[in-house]
């Protein structure tokens, strides 16, 4: 009988146990995956499963079940390998075996050919990179739940041999288990400082962000591989292969690729880029992956159900006040701004009406300090809040020098990252006082206008070189500025400090060191709640609106237009969801129109004081 | 024949050894191999059964032990026999005609070759073959008999007919007539021995043997090769052809798109359509290697065999060893070109990214197609374990993919020379087009599309209408013959207004409903972005022109938003696009005019944020009028302001933001729909005017010049009567009605009226002046100006005679005695009137008379 630690660090004999239970019918693969289902699911048992994330590669055992939190970057094309063969050896017993969910590269002359069992199945490769602007609060939470892991990992390194003769191996690994010694110490001596390996390696991991890490992947997929789409988030969990022969064969071949005519289908980069080295792009062969609604570990991975959230809903509404108040410091003081803030941090594209995004919540703050670090210190404060985040910085160099969308090289056949691939929901802080006086190029120009595009359609336009291709996205925009910002955004509202400490470094830290750890958990669970939530309007509600509406226009047809409406409605439906509520009270519409005309009457006093504004 | 290399002959078969060393390498055999793991030369069993088969029906055949010779199996299309090297004398006849090898049909099987003349293995390999019958012999490993096949083809030749056929490349035939003897015809009148055969036809005729020819193509189509040489040479017989006739059948009706290939399609005739994004360079492939031996100048040849080469360790003449040389020049290559093929964006699910797949051509379809282009391909797919080394045997359990290319299509060919419309070759469903059909004949179909487009968007029910025209187009004319070149077909629109009255909204509808659209903003645009640039192909480091967006939208539309932001110098680019429908351009050594036949939907925002209902349109949007001319249609997006429009929009507003997706599906024709409707009118409807619509058109041309002339002022140009035709053609267009009637008409005189209405009506008299939108300046305007300039010159007449006069003093001077009030810019408006009238000259502060 299989133990967990069977199933955990031996995967394959199950594969190759029930491939041979069910004596070669075809849905075999179905039980497999129903197989490692069902374990999973069974008293949190995907929570020992060690993570790619968080454990260093070299930790892993290879040919052992890991999951990895990932987005998708790339999608590879589909490729064609022997799903079932049958090999002769030299006692001529023939055996059917299955390659599936392993990267055998190696078939020995033994292999028929010609054999009637043979089936060729086909499956597809994703690049997959760990979810970009991941927080760091994020990781650690992740990394204590599977502290278990870690510890189990370290000793089966030596055990290896001894599950080898259970499954499938060959000549060549049995080879490389020779040297298995000298190999390690080599590869254990740089691994101290991970980091640097992937700095200083001339590999380009193609990560979105620049200053990433973490392991990149490639996945390969043997079903529904069409369910799953770019940048996507994932929870994969699959079986880990590392196998070093995998990047020899790069080499062999490149110095062989003169001679041959016949391999000319893959450039030298393509090589690099498809089957880079297993050390720093492990193989993971999907059994089984959970797409991700979000990316934060304080709440269950799957969409979080009415009755789970009880008990966050109970004290919803202190959490809340809570959270404004801390903001509200941080903010110096400005409480309209917190609460403009908390609305922009729960925003969310909920659906899409033929091309028109409904949701989402581009915040513009204005009136930031020009010269102090005051941006910088707020990120801060927001990358603590969300589960990943970006601090992008406009200043000239960045936007004339960054390639932001996506484009496709066509030479090494992948799809090369911008700053603009980013994950649903993720926070996207732009910081427009590092702007400074100078010429846009053509680089820069483009960049502004994917911006542009990204704010107002909620779509990037990845660049395919003859044509362009329209993905759309998820991404919460939000605008640090000293005056109205450049780019189109859904609300701006001016900062208006009401404290003035002479020391805003010290004043902020103060703030930061007043929340305890668990404070900011609350606030990290109640927002990714508040997003979640359901939300309606009733009917009753909707008649009162659409006379407040006609009412308005009658008293000032300028100061209410369609656009404002808009606006009116996503602040209302975000002021309600950011109360826990699910539908639309009388109320809630008040307030909301309370909370605009503020917002507005500032805005146009602002325009008033400083008299140059656009 | 795309290179001198695919000039190739067959080499004499009994004699491979005794090739005559002096005969140029250009007669050599180009044997073609196309993948690692190749047999000795395509000796698929199908190849030699074919020739067997040969013997059995055509007479003259070298004996079965020639055949069976392992030259034999170098050339398995050898469908002559040893005399078809007839060198020196006139070549005629199927037997004096070259065969040529097809690479593209090269085999990678790793079935067991079963050769059909030596005992068969086993039982069951070879169905009936010990009868040795013809009728009940099959090729192994299919249920193909050459002889019924082959029968079956030239059947089909001599007598398939599609009087249906609207593919153009039948143009001139008589379709009643047998339409591939015709082409047979003109194969032997232009002498390019390749017959392109329409799977489909092959379907109609006999689904049989269409469903052999996908399943088997690598053995069918060599007996249909035979079966159309035969049937060439018996009618033809003294025509000279430079190597037998290759039948390439294209459009297999299994189409398929790259994403659904999968291990099925392996080794079967596929079409799949995509996008060349590479293209390697000519790949000489070594198909025989000769040698020669360094002592007794011995000559032997050597085929390659999976891309390796066995070099003879000894020389048989003198038993030397390690003697023979490899002399490259005297080998045998064969031209081979890779081919990257990218999915097309409209097969793509959202969210995915395109796949690419590798495609040989071999022979002539080498340098076919060029990186951009879009194309059809129909070929076989392959797939061959990878090697690990080349010098080992060792595989991978992975298989490398790709598709021996047969035939190319390119679809958006005609695009370049114009007369198409149909470019894109939209298949429509029978099922499709009659639920079309049924939608066109309602009678409220114009109002329903109209309403189902940008339903987020509410109201502004006429701008809508006018989009809608402006998607079907008119009909293209040509009246090149009379000199004045193409008619403008299509509608051109402005839509100017208030800030946040969703104009950018209503583009990006637009720009995603059409197939061809393009989608720039005028802030973010230069001339060179629209129009074309030349850059350096970072690979081939030649200079390339690149198209801009006008270009790209060609047969489409192109959005520019924020109009009224671009700068002139761009703006200048449009004047010939928008009227000539084409772009000149010289930069870089290259002058070309490219076609650029695109409508154009721009929307602008009024200089001062909001609209000033007091100035005319030209001065709001601040737009030379020789560019608003241009426009079809303007029309005004502004507040109404009104409590009965409000509540509505509110109401359509709310409902946004609480309706689920399905009420509004219900509410509303999807966008696929409205998408298909739109293509299939494009493609398939011609209007032509009628007499009784001219006659109607006429009219409102003659009441438009009457309106005007009552007042002094002409208030209709031609092209304002252009502008009406198309719109009454767009509006039969969307009918799918083949003729513009009455109807059409006064839906465009009302559209056009009511856009002239918003646009062109003076605000300081009320009427509608046109000129306002021709010459940038109202009647009324001009006329004020006029005045102006009579009341300066009394005034300096009433001064008497002095020669120079202060400018400020000039100007209070005429303000305190207009009674009207008079602006600076007025003032400064008649002076340079004077000036150009040589009445008085302007320096600095002073005006002096002349």
């Amino acid at each position: 009988m299989p133990t967990v630690h069977d199933w955990i660090n031996n995967p394959l004999a199950v594969v190759d146990g029930l491939f041979a239970q069910s004596n070669s019918s075809p849905d075999w693969e179905k039980k497999v995956v129903e197989y490692f289902k069902e374990k999973l699911k069974l008293n949190d048992a995907h929570t020992w499963v060690p993570s790619l994330n968080d454990v260093p590669l070299y930790y892993l055992k290879p040919n052992s079940l890991v999951k990895f939190r990932c987005m998708v970057q790339d999608m590879f094309d589909p490729e064609f390998f022997m799903g079932v063969y049958e090999t002769n050896d030299l006692t001529s017993n023939s055996k059917v075996r299955t390659s599936k969910y392993k990267q055998l590269d190696f078939l020995y002359q033994q292999v028929d050919f010609n054999s009637r069992n043979t089936v060729t199945s086909e499956r597809q490769t994703f690049y997959c990179v760990p979810i970009p602007g991941e927080s760091q609060w994020n990781s650690y939470a992740g990394t204590s739940q599977a502290r278990v892991v870690p510890s189990t990992s370290y000793v089966p390194n030596r055990h290896k041999r001894s599950y080898e003769e259970d499954y499938e191996m060959d000549t060549h690994s049995a080879e490389s288990h020779g040297n298995t010694e000298p190999k390690r110490q080599e590869t254990e001596a740089p691994s101290h400082d991970s980091s640097s390996v992937h700095c200083t390696s001339s590999l380009d991991l193609n990560f979105p962000l620049p200053g990433e890490k973490g392991p990149a992947c490639l996945v390969k997929v043997y079903e529904d591989w069409d369910s799953f789409k770019l940048n996507d988030m994932l929870e994969v969990f699959g079986i880990l292969s590392v196998d070093p022969a995998l990047s020899v064969i790069a080499d062999e071949r490149e110095a062989s690729s003169l001679l041959d005519h016949t391999e000319v289908t893959e450039t030298v980069e393509e090589q690099r880029v498809h089957s880079p080295p297993a050390s720093l792009v492990p193989r993971l062969h999907m059994l089984y992956a959970q797409p991700l609604v979000h990316n934060n570990p304080l709440l269950p991975s799957s969409a979080p159900e009415s009755n789970d959230l009880c008990s966050v809903l109970g004290e919803l509404a202190s959490v809340r006040a809570e959270l404004h108040t801390y903001l509200t410091h941080v903010l110096m003081g400005d409480s309209l701004a917190a609460e403009y803030l908390i609305l922009h941090l729960i925003s969310n594209v909920y659906s899409r009406r033929d091309v028109l995004p409904l949701g989402k919540f581009t915040l513009n703050l204005s009136g930031c300090p020009h010269s102090s670090p005051y941006t910088e210190h707020l990120y801060k404060v927001i990358q603590q809040l969300v589960p990943s985040s970006y601090w992008l910085c406009m200043c000239l160099h960045n936007m004339n020098n960054q390639r932001m969308v996506p484009w496709k090289d066509y030479t090494a056949n992948r799809l090369v990252s911008g700053t603009l691939q980013l994950a649903n929901n993720t926070s996207l802080f732009l910081d427009e006082t590092q702007l400074e006086q100078g010429q846009l190029d053509a680089t820069g120009v483009r960049n502004i206008t994917a911006l542009g595009n990204l704010i107002s359609w909620q779509k990037v336009d990845y660049d395919f070189n003859y044509h362009q291709m329209e993905f759309p996205c998820n991404i919460n925009v939000l605008i640090a500025s000293e005056g109205r910002s450049l780019l189109p955004s859904d609300s701006q509202v001016h900062l208006r400090p009401t404290l003035n400490p002479p020391n805003l470094e010290e004043y902020l830290s103060a703030v930061q060191v007043a929340q305890v750890p668990s404070q900011f958990n609350k606030y990290r669970i109640y927002l990714s709640v508040a997003r979640a939530l359901n939300y309606t309007i009733s009917d009753e509600i909707t008649t009162a609106v659409e006379d407040d509406f006609v009412e308005m226009r009658k008293d000032d047809p300028q100061s209410m237009s369609a656009e404002d409406l808009h606006r009116l409605l996503v602040v209302a439906r975000l002021l309600s969801l950011s109360h826990g509520q699910n539908t639309l009270s009388r109320d809630g519409w008040m307030k909301a129109k309370q909370l605009e005309a503020l917002r507005i009457s500032r805005t146009q006093q602002q325009k008033s004081v400083s008299g140059n504004e656009p | 024949m795309s290179s001198p290399s695919s000039q190739s002959r067959k080499r004499d078969p009994p004699t491979p050894v005794s090739e005559d060393p002096l005969s140029p390498p250009s007669q050599r055999s180009r044997a073609h191999d196309t993948s690692t793991e190749l047999q000795p030369m395509p000796t698929s069993p199908a190849m030699d059964t074919a020739a067997q088969d040969v013997s059995l029906f055509s007479s003259p055949m070298a004996p079965r032990s020639v055949l069976q010779s392992e030259v034999d199996a170098s050339s398995p299309l050898m469908y002559g026999t040893p005399s078809s090297r007839v060198e020196g004398t006139p070549r005629s006849g199927i037997r004096g005609t070259p065969a040529r090898q097809r690479a593209d049909l090269g085999s990678v099987r790793k079935a067991p070759q079963v050769d059909m003349h030596s005992e068969p293995p086993s039982g069951d390999a070879v169905a009936g073959s010990e009868q040795g019958a013809g009728q009940r012999l099959v090729i192994w490993g299919t249920d193909v008999n050459v002889g019924t096949c082959k029968e079956k083809f030239q059947r089909f030749l001599q007598q398939f007919t599609d009087p249906n056929s609207r593919e153009e490349e039948n143009a001139g035939l008589d379709l009643n007539e047998p339409l591939y003897m015709q082409k047979l015809d003109e194969i032997s009148v232009v002498g390019e021995p390749v017959l392109n055969v329409n799977c489909s036809h092959i379907q109609t005729f006999d689904a049989d043997l269409y469903r052999q020819l996908i399943c088997y193509p690598q053995e069918v189509i060599p007996t249909f090769d035979m079966a159309v040489n035969e049937l060439f040479f018996d009618r033809f017989p003294d025509s000279v052809l430079e190597h037998q006739i290759q039948v390439r059948p294209y459009s297999a009706l299994k189409t398929r798109n790259m994403r659904a290939l999968n291990p099925e399609d392996i080794d079967q005739l596929i079409t799949i359509s995509g996008m060349v994004i590479r293209t390697s360079q000519l790949i000489p492939e070594m198909q025989e290697a000769f040698f020669r031996c360094q002592v007794c100048a011995f000559n032997t040849r050597v085929e390659v065999d999976r891309g390796r080469i066995a070099e003879p360790a000894v020389c048989r003449n003198c038993n030397t060893t390690h003697s023979m040389a490899l002399v490259h020049n005297r080998s045998a290559f064969s031209d081979k070109q890779m081919i990257k093929l990218q999915e097309s964006p409209e097969d793509m699910p959202a969210g995915q990214t395109p796949h690419t797949t590798v495609v040989y051509a071999h022979n002539d379809l080498v340098d076919k197609v060029q990186p951009g282009d879009r194309i059809n391909i129909t070929g076989i797919y392959r797939a061959a374990p990878m090697r690990l080394n080349p010098r080992q045997s060792q595989v991978k359990s992975v298989y490398k993919t790709h598709i021996d290319v047969i035939h190319f299509r390119k679809t958006d060919e005609k695009r370049l020379h114009g007369l198409d419309e149909d470019g894109e070759q939209k298949l429509f469903t029978k099922e499709r087009v009659a639920m079309l059909k049924e939608l066109a004949a309602k009678p409220d179909v114009y109002e329903r599309l109209s309403s189902a487009l940008a339903p987020s968007i509410y109201e502004h029910e006429d701008i809508k209408k006018g989009i809608l025209l402006q998607l079907f187009g008119g009909t293209r004319k040509d009246f090149t013959q009379t000199g004045r070149g193409n008619f403008r077909a299509e509608i051109n629109i402005l839509l100017c207004g208030d800030p946040g009255t969703s104009k950018s909204q209503l583009l990006q509808y637009v720009y995603n409903l059409v197939p061809r659209g393009q989608y720039t903003s005028g802030k973010g645009s230069s001339a060179v972005g629209l129009t074309a640039y030349v850059m350096k192909d970072p690979e081939t480091r030649q200079l390339v022109l690149q198209t801009g967006a006008l270009v790209l939208s060609d047969n489409g539309i192109c959005c520019i938003d924020e109009f009224d932001k671009m700068s002139d110098n761009t703006r200048s680019v449009l004047h010939e696009v928008m009227e000539q429908q084409t772009l000149s351009i010289a930069k870089a050594g290259i002058i070309c005019q490219l076609n650029a036949r695109t409508s154009v939907l721009a929307a602008a925002n009024p200089v001062e944020s909001q609209w000033n209902p007091k100035k005319t349109t030209i001065e709001n949007i601040q737009l030379p009028h020789t560019l608003l001319s241009r426009f079809d249609l303007i029309f005004l997006m502004l507040d109404p302001q009104d409590e009965a429009y409000d509540r509505r929009l509110a109401h359509h507003l709310v409902s946004l933001y609480y309706q689920s997706e399905e009420q509004i599906e219900e509410e509303y024709l999807d966008m696929a729909m409205l998408k298909d409707y739109i293509a299939f009118a494009r493609t398939s409807v011609h209007p032509r005017l009628s007499e009784e619509a001219s006659q109607a058109l006429i009219e409102a041309y003659v009441d438009m010049r009457k309106i005007g002339s009552g007042r002094g002022m002409v208030s209709a140009y031609p092209r304002q009567l252009e502008s009406l035709i198309r719109l009454a053609e767009a509006h039969a267009k969307v009918r799918f009605s083949s003729k513009v009637e009455s109807i059409d008409v006064e839906e465009a005189k009302r559209l056009h009226r009511e856009a002239l209405k918003q646009s062109a009506t003076d605000p300081r008299t009320g009427f509608v002046d046109i000129s306002i939108l021709t010459t940038g300046m109202s009647a009324t305007a001009r006329k004020r100006k006029e005045e102006v300039a009579q009341a300066l010159i009394k005034l300096i007449q009433s001064k008497g005679k002095t020669p120079a006069m202060k400018y400020q003093q000039l100007f209070d001077d005429l303000r305190g005695q207009s009674e009207a009030a008079i602006t600076k810019d007025m003032f400064d408006e008649a002076l340079r009137a004077l000036a150009d009238e040589d009445y008085l000259t302007v320096t600095g502060k002073t005006v002096r008379l002349l």
